[in-house]
């Protein structure tokens, strides 16, 4: 029963990690077709999404087999909870790359900004190394490395507000930037979620590995049901 | 660990010897009051005999050991001037096979109270009553008290060997894998008999199946090789238990 168990389990870690690599690629091409001004990129996009939202269903599929079937307990019981939770995640990361391409596709239309993008490339940066150090840290189950991911979201967050300032300074100087400079304002607002989602899969990691739930600031909270 | 249960019954540093086997090693426990406390382990690793010490059924063994405490209200059990009669009906055990007398349904029931002399003959009748209805038979077997207690099924037979216990009024119920030999629906019933039970019982069980545990226990001791090596409440030793051996064996990788 063990053995059925390990390989299920290992199945259900290799597509967490394919659903995973698919999102990352969502957001290089939405990003890509947004800073280079290319339609194909943004193509790529929604044709990952019919792959991600399968992997979705897939994967709590076998998260459900796998508790009905196994009745797992203590480190195996969080895996499987914490993937159910990641899935999540996951799936709302390709949903955030979709609506930044979605928004690239319209602004291709309109002349470039003269303050062209903004930190938008930073922010993208940022949550791209949060979002692979977080499945990292999944992967290799390291606690040490979730926990740097944790620490990077409050820049990510600065560098939203950041762009919001600009943006509405440039909306307020210049009426006929408002559909670009929103536009904008709704892809930094995309990527600051991505960030967050890292941060739920980096918490999810930590609870899987250490049996802590770190979430809303809890560490150090005795299970009140104990 | 937060367990701040008030306590029925405490072993201090017991350690078990049949002959030179060294069955249970500086086993400390404490058993908390009115709540189902599960002992698991793997075969061989002391959970019955443990059980068995808490009414002192292992001195029906000879060539059995036994140094340390078990206390309960205070006293310590193995102390010379404890009465094992008295003992043993404060502290009821209930064994793998369901064991009725071959007596009838109401002789069963009233053979504690009648050799302790708890109640008069007038009483016995209500002392029935009140010890089936407590494990629910009392409906299905009223009409039929004279029949003898080997006609009922396994279940049925349990859940009498259950009263037969309640007649006498105990503080602890022992219970050594009480469903190994019943099928699922007749676990399940006596499952949610314990359950309920706890109310009013401090109840005890060694159990194989850890999800019986899981299911129905407010607390877990988890023994390997005659150690106590973790006791939480359940709900820590099946999602995060702090001992490698406890996560290992909780998960199936051994036992």
């Amino acid at each position: 029963m063990r053995r059925q168990f390990e390989e299920a389990e290992g199945e259900l870690k290799n597509k967490i990690l394919s659903m995973g690599s698919l999102a990352e690629e969502m957001i290089h091409s939405a990003i890509q077709g947004l800073a280079e001004r290319k339609r194909e990129p943004l193509q790529k996009v929604t044709t990952n999404e019919d792959e991600v939202n399968r992997l979705h269903i897939d994967i709590d599929n076998r998260c459900v087999n796998l508790i009905a079937l196994h009745q797992p307990a203590a480190t195996d019981l969080r895996f499987i909870i914490a993937a159910i939770k990641i899935n999540s995640d996951l799936e709302r990361i390709g949903d955030q790359a979709v609506n930044i391409s979605q928004t690239a596709a319209l602004l291709l239309d309109h002349p470039q900004l003269e303050k062209k993008l903004l930190n938008i490339p930073r922010m993208t940066e940022l949550a791209q190394s949060m979002f692979k150090d977080s499945l990292d840290s999944f992967v290799k189950k390291d606690v040490a490395l979730a926990r740097t991911v944790l620490a990077r979201d409050a820049e990510e967050d600065q560098l939203k507000s950041e762009a919001f300032n600009e943006l509405m300074q440039l909306m307020q100087s210049d009426a006929s930037t408002i559909q670009r400079a929103l536009g904008l304002i709704l892809i930094a607002r995309n990527l600051e979620r991505i960030a967050d989602h890292a941060t739920n899969i980096a918490e999810d990691v930590i609870f899987m590995t250490l049996g802590k739930d770190i979430r809303h600031h809890a560490e150090g909270v005795k299970d009140a049901n104990s | 660990m937060n367990i701040t249960s008030v306590v029925s019954l405490e072993s201090l540093k017991l350690n078990l010897f049949y002959g030179n086997f060294h069955a249970l090693k500086d086993v400390t426990v404490r058993i908390p009051e009115k709540a189902i406390t599960s002992i698991i382990g793997p075969s061989g690793c002391g959970k019955s005999t443990l059980l068995r010490v808490f009414n002192r059924m292992n001195d029906l063994i000879p060539s059995v050991r036994i140094t340390g405490q078990v206390v309960m209200h205070g006293h310590n059990i193995y102390s010379k001037n404890m009465d094992t009669t008295v003992l043993r009906k404060r502290v009821g055990m209930v064994f793998q096979r369901p064991n009725p007398f071959p007596l009838s349904i109401f002789e069963n029931v009233a053979y504690g109270p009648k050799i302790h002399d708890l109640a008069n003959k007038k009483d016995l009748p209500e002392i029935v009553e009140n010890s089936l209805k407590k494990t629910g038979l009392w409906e299905e077997l009223k009409d039929r008290l004279n029949n003898s207690a080997l006609s009922l099924s396994p279940e049925q037979q349990q859940r009498l060997c259950v009263s037969r216990l309640l007649a006498t009024e105990p503080e602890v119920l022992l219970m050594d894998e009480p469903c190994s030999a019943l099928d699922p629906i007749a676990t399940a019933k006596i499952e949610e008999l314990m359950v309920e039970l706890k109310e009013k019982y401090t109840i005890v069980i060694v159990t194989h199946n850890m999800q019986q545990a899981a299911r129905i226990s407010n607390f877990t001791a988890f023994m390997l090789l005659g150690e106590l090596l973790e006791f939480d409440s359940t709900s820590a030793i099946f999602t995060n238990p702090q001992h490698q051996k406890t996560q290992d064996y909780v998960t199936g990788r051994f036992g």
